[in-house]
C-alpha cells in the first residue's frame, strides 16, 4: 500500500488540472465535487497510510533519479513515517473540510472564478503534500516554493536555498537519512551545522511568519476567508515548523541556533499577542493570533520540545481553522463586514458559528480539557525546564491570548447588535456545507488534545510514543532532559490556567456590555498601529530602496547607461562623417591610394621575410 | 640575352604604365597604360617560362616545364580583351554624357 503513496499528492494535482483547464465548461456543483472529492480521496489514503505507519511500516519510497550530477544524486522519493503521516492527516483532513466549506462560501462567484478558486486550492494542497512527503530537502523545497506560489512569494526562501547549497557542499547529499547520519558524527555547535540550521531557520521565519518577517501574514488576509483558514492558519505557515521538526537532529546538534529559535519564537509570540489586543478587524485578530501561536511552536522547537511543537501544530490547525471558518460565517452573514465594532449580539442569530467559535476560543485560550491546553502546556513545561524566563514570558503571552480572543468573542457575539438594519434583516444561519465543517472542527478542537495527555495527568501521551522514532536521535543527544516532578507540573498548569481564566472573565465582563468603540489613545494606539513596525520597515527598507531605485533610474540610467549607448552611436556617426572625406570621387586619388597600399604591402612582405 | 634584360624591360614598361595611370587625365591614355602594365607582366611570364624550359630540357628533352607560364599569358590576354571591350564601352558612354573623357569630370559618385 505504501507503494501507492504517490496517489496522495496526485489526486489534488488531477483536481487542479481538471478544474484549471475546464473552468469554462464545468458547472459549479461539478467543480465543487471534483475539488473536494480529490482531497477526500487523498485523506482516505492518508488514513490508511497512517494506520500502516502505526503498525510499524515507515519507509522511503524512491521513484526515479531526479538529479544526477557527478557524485551528487537526488532521487525523487517520498518518505512515509510518523511525522509525515500526521501532517498528511492534518493537511488532507482540515483541507477537505475547508474545501467543503468553500463550496458554500464562494457560491456567489461566477462559475469560471469558482473553478479557478478550487483549482488553486487543489494546487496548494498538492504542493503542501509534496513538501511534507519529500524524502530529501530538494523535494521539500519544491513543495515549499509551490505553496509560496499559491499565496505569497517570500524573501526567507533565499535562506533555505543557501542552506541547500551548503548542505550539498558539506554532506554531498540532500536525503534526510544520509544528512542526519553524517551530521550525527559531527561535534556539537560545528560551524557548518550552526550555519545550515540558521539559514534553514531564516527560511522558516519567512514561511512561518516570525520576527522580523511576520508582517506579510496579516496583509495576506485580503483573500477569501477559507483561503486564510487553509493557507495562512492551518497548513502553509506550519511548513517552517515541519521543516525544523524534520531536521530536529541538526538543531539539537546546534544549541546556538536552538537558543535563537527559542528567543525569536518567544518574542514573536508576545509581540503578536500585544498587537492582537487592539485590532478591530476580525480576521486581523485571528491573523496576529496565528503569528503568536506560531511563535509558541518555535519556542517549543527551540527548547527541544519537538513533540510539543508538532502537537501544537495539530491542535492549532483544528482550532484556528475552526476560528477562521467561524469568522468566515460571520462575515458571510454580515455581508462582508469585518469590523467587530459593527457586530455584537450575534450569538442568538448565528447559533452554530457562535457555539463552535466559543469552543475555538476556549481551546486557544488553553482551558482544560480542550486541545489547546495540552499542547500549550507541554511547550510551556519544556520552556520552564530550559529557562524560567521563557516560561514567565510564555505564560504572559498565553494570558494575552485568552484576553484578546475573548475580547473578540464578546465584542462579536455578546452585547447588542450594532450593525445596520439591512444587515440585521439579512442575518441568517449559514448553509449546511458551512456549518458541518464547523461542527466537525469544533469536535476535533475539543477532543484532539487527548492524544497527548501528559503523564502528570495520568495519561500516556500517545503522540509522543508515536513520534518517538523521529525524535529518538535528538532525545539521546540532549542528556540534560531532567523530567519535571509532577508537583511542579501541577503548579505550572495551575498558574497558566488560573491566569487565563481570570483574563477570560475580565475580558467577557468588560467587553460584552461596553465594547471599546472609540479610537485607541496613548499606548493602545501604538498597539493598534502594530507597534508601528510597518512604518519602521517602510522607513528602514522601503524608502531607502525607493530612493536608491530613483537614483539609479534618474542618474545612473540616464547619464550612465543611456550615455554609453548614445555615445557609441555618436562615435560611429562621427567616424563615418570623417571617413567619408576619403571618398573624394577623384579616380586618380583612388588609384594612387591603391598603388601606395600595394607598395606598403610589398614592403611589409619584404621585412617580414 | 640573359633573363636580366627581360626583367629590366618589363619593370620599365610596368613603371611607365603606373606613372601614366597616375599622372594622365585622359581616359584613353590611362587605358593604354593599364594595357602596358598587363603586357609587361605577360612579357615577364613568357621570359621565365622560357628560362625554366631551357633549364629543364638539358636533362630531359621531352620536358613540359614552363608551359604553365605561357598558359597564364593566354588567360591574361583573354581577360585584357574582355576588359578593353567593357572599358571602351564605358568611355563611349562617358563621352556621350559629359562630352569629355577627362577622369576628373567623373567625380559625381562621391555624392
Amino acid at each position: 500500500m505504501s507503494k501507492l503513496v504517490y496517489l496522495v499528492p496526485l489526486f489534488p494535482l488531477i483536481g487542479f488540472l481538471i478544474n484549471g483547464l475546464g473552468r469554462k465548461n464545468l458547472t459549479k456543483s461539478l467543480t465543487g465535487i471534483i475539488g473536494s472529492g480529490v482531497v477526500l480521496i487523498s485523506f482516505i489514503i492518508s488514513v490508511v497510510l497512517f494506520f500502516e505507519v502505526k503498525a510499524g511500516h515507515s519507509e522511503v519510497v524512491t521513484y526515479f533519479d531526479f538529479i544526477t550530477a557527478g557524485s551528487l544524486k537526488i532521487p525523487f522519493a517520498f518518505q512515509v513515517d510518523q511525522l509525515s503521516s500526521i501532517f498528511l492527516l492534518i493537511i488532507t483532513g482540515v483541507g477537505f473540510l475547508i474545501h467543503v466549506y468553500s463550496t458554500a462560501y464562494m457560491h456567489e462567484e461566477s462559475s469560471a472564478h469558482y473553478a479557478r478558486y478550487f483549482s488553486y486550492l487543489n494546487l496548494f494542497v498538492f504542493s503542501m503534500l509534496l513538501l511534507v512527503l519529500g524524502a530529501n530537502y530538494l523535494i521539500m523545497f519544491i513543495g515549499w516554493e509551490g505553496v509560496g506560489l499559491c499565496s505569497y512569494l517570500l524573501i526567507g526562501d533565499f535562506g533555505f536555498l543557501l542552506a541547500l547549497f551548503w548542505m550539498i557542499q558539506q554532506f554531498g547529499t540532500l536525503s534526510f537519512s544520509d544528512v542526519f547520519s553524517k551530521a550525527g558524527g559531527m561535534k556539537m555547535n560545528d560551524v557548518a551545522l550552526v550555519g545550515i540550521t540558521m539559514l534553514l531557520f531564516v527560511g522558516a521565519t519567512g514561511k512561518s511568519a516570525q520576527i522580523p518577517l511576520y508582517t506579510w501574514l496579516p496583509d495576506a488576509m485580503a483573500g477569501p476567508t477559507p483561503v486564510s483558514a487553509l493557507i495562512h492558519a492551518a497548513t502553509m505557515v506550519t511548513a517552517g515548523i515541519y521543516m525544523i521538526a524534520r531536521s530536529n537532529l541538526l538543531y539539537t546538534l546546534a544549541p546556538t541556533t536552538q537558543g535563537v529559535v527559542a528567543v525569536i519564537g518567544l518574542a514573536t509570540a508576545i509581540l503578536a499577542a500585544t498587537i492582537a489586543l487592539k485590532q478591530n478587524d476580525i480576521k486581523k485578530v485571528l491573523a496576529y493570533s496565528t503569528v503568536s501561536q506560531l511563535g509558541y511552536m518555535f519556542l517549543g522547537l527551540g527548547v527541544g520540545a519537538y513533540t510539543g511543537a508538532v502537537f501544537h501544530v495539530m491542535t492549532h490547525a483544528f482550532f484556528k481553522a475552526l476560528l477562521f471558518l467561524g469568522a468566515g460565517s460571520v462575515i458571510h452573514a454580515m455581508h462582508h463586514e469585518q469590523d467587530i465594532r459593527k457586530m455584537g449580539g450575534l450569538a442568538k442569530r448565528l447559533p452554530t458559528p457562535h457555539w463552535t467559535f466559543l469552543v475555538g476560543c476556549i481551546a486557544i485560550a488553553g482551558i482544560p480539557p480542550l486541545s489547546g491546553f495540552f499542547s500549550k502546556d507541554e511547550i510551556l513545561a519544556a520552556a520552564f525546564s530550559a529557562n524560567t524566563v521563557y516560561w514567565v514570558v510564555g505564560v504572559l503571552g498565553a494570558v494575552l491570548t485568552a484576553f484578546y480572543m475573548f475580547r473578540l468573542y464578546a465584542t462579536t457575539f455578546l452585547g447588542k447588535f450594532r450593525g445596520s438594519h439591512e444587515q440585521a434583516h439579512h442575518l441568517h444561519e449559514s448553509p449546511a456545507a458551512m456549518t458541518w465543517p464547523l461542527v466537525i472542527l469544533a469536535i476535533l478542537a475539543a477532543i484532539s488534545g487527548f492524544v497527548g495527555v501528559p503523564a502528570a495527568l495520568g495519561g500516556h501521551h500517545e503522540l509522543e510514543h508515536f513520534l518517538s522514532p523521529i525524535f529518538a536521535g535528538s532525545v539521546k543527544l540532549s542528556h540534560e532532559q531532567h523530567a519535571l516532578s509532577h508537583a511542579t507540573e501541577y503548579m505550572l498548569m495551575g498558574v497558566s490556567v488560573g491566569a487565563a481564566i481570570i483574563a477570560i472573565l475580565y475580558a467577557v465582563s468588560r467587553f460584552s456590555k461596553k465594547p471599546d468603540l472609540e479610537e485607541a489613545q496613548g499606548f493602545g494606539k501604538v498597539l493598534q498601529n502594530k507597534w508601528y513596525v510597518d512604518e519602521l520597515y517602510d522607513i528602514v527598507f522601503v524608502r531607502p530602496l525607493r530612493t536608491l531605485s530613483g537614483f539609479l533610474n534618474s542618474i545612473v540610467e540616464k547619464s550612465g547607461i543611456d550615455g554609453m549607448v548614445n555615445g557609441v552611436g555618436r562615435l560611429v556617426n562621427y567616424g563615418g562623417r570623417q571617413l567619408r572625406l576619403l571618398q573624394s570621387g577623384q579616380v586618380g586619388a583612388y588609384i594612387l591610394m591603391m598603388v601606395v597600399a600595394a607598395l606598403v604591402l610589398f614592403i611589409i612582405q619584404l621585412f617580414v621575410q | 640575352m640573359t633573363i636580366n634584360h627581360y626583367i629590366f624591360l618589363s619593370v620599365a614598361l610596368f613603371c611607365i604604365g603606373i606613372i601614366g595611370v597616375l599622372t594622365r587625365r585622359n581616359m584613353i591614355i590611362i587605358f593604354m597604360c593599364i594595357e602596358l602594365m598587363l603586357n609587361a607582366t605577360n612579357l615577364l611570364l613568357v621570359a621565365f617560362s622560357k628560362m625554366h624550359y631551357l633549364a629543364a630540357s638539358v636533362t630531359d628533352a621531352a620536358t613540359t616545364a614552363g608551359t604553365d607560364g605561357q598558359l597564364f599569358v593566354f588567360f591574361i590576354m583573354v581577360v585584357a580583351a574582355a576588359e578593353v571591350s567593357v572599358g571602351l564601352a564605358i568611355i563611349v558612354m562617358m563621352y556621350r554624357n559629359t562630352h569629355s573623357i577627362d577622369v576628373n569630370f567623373l567625380n559625381r559618385l562621391k555624392h
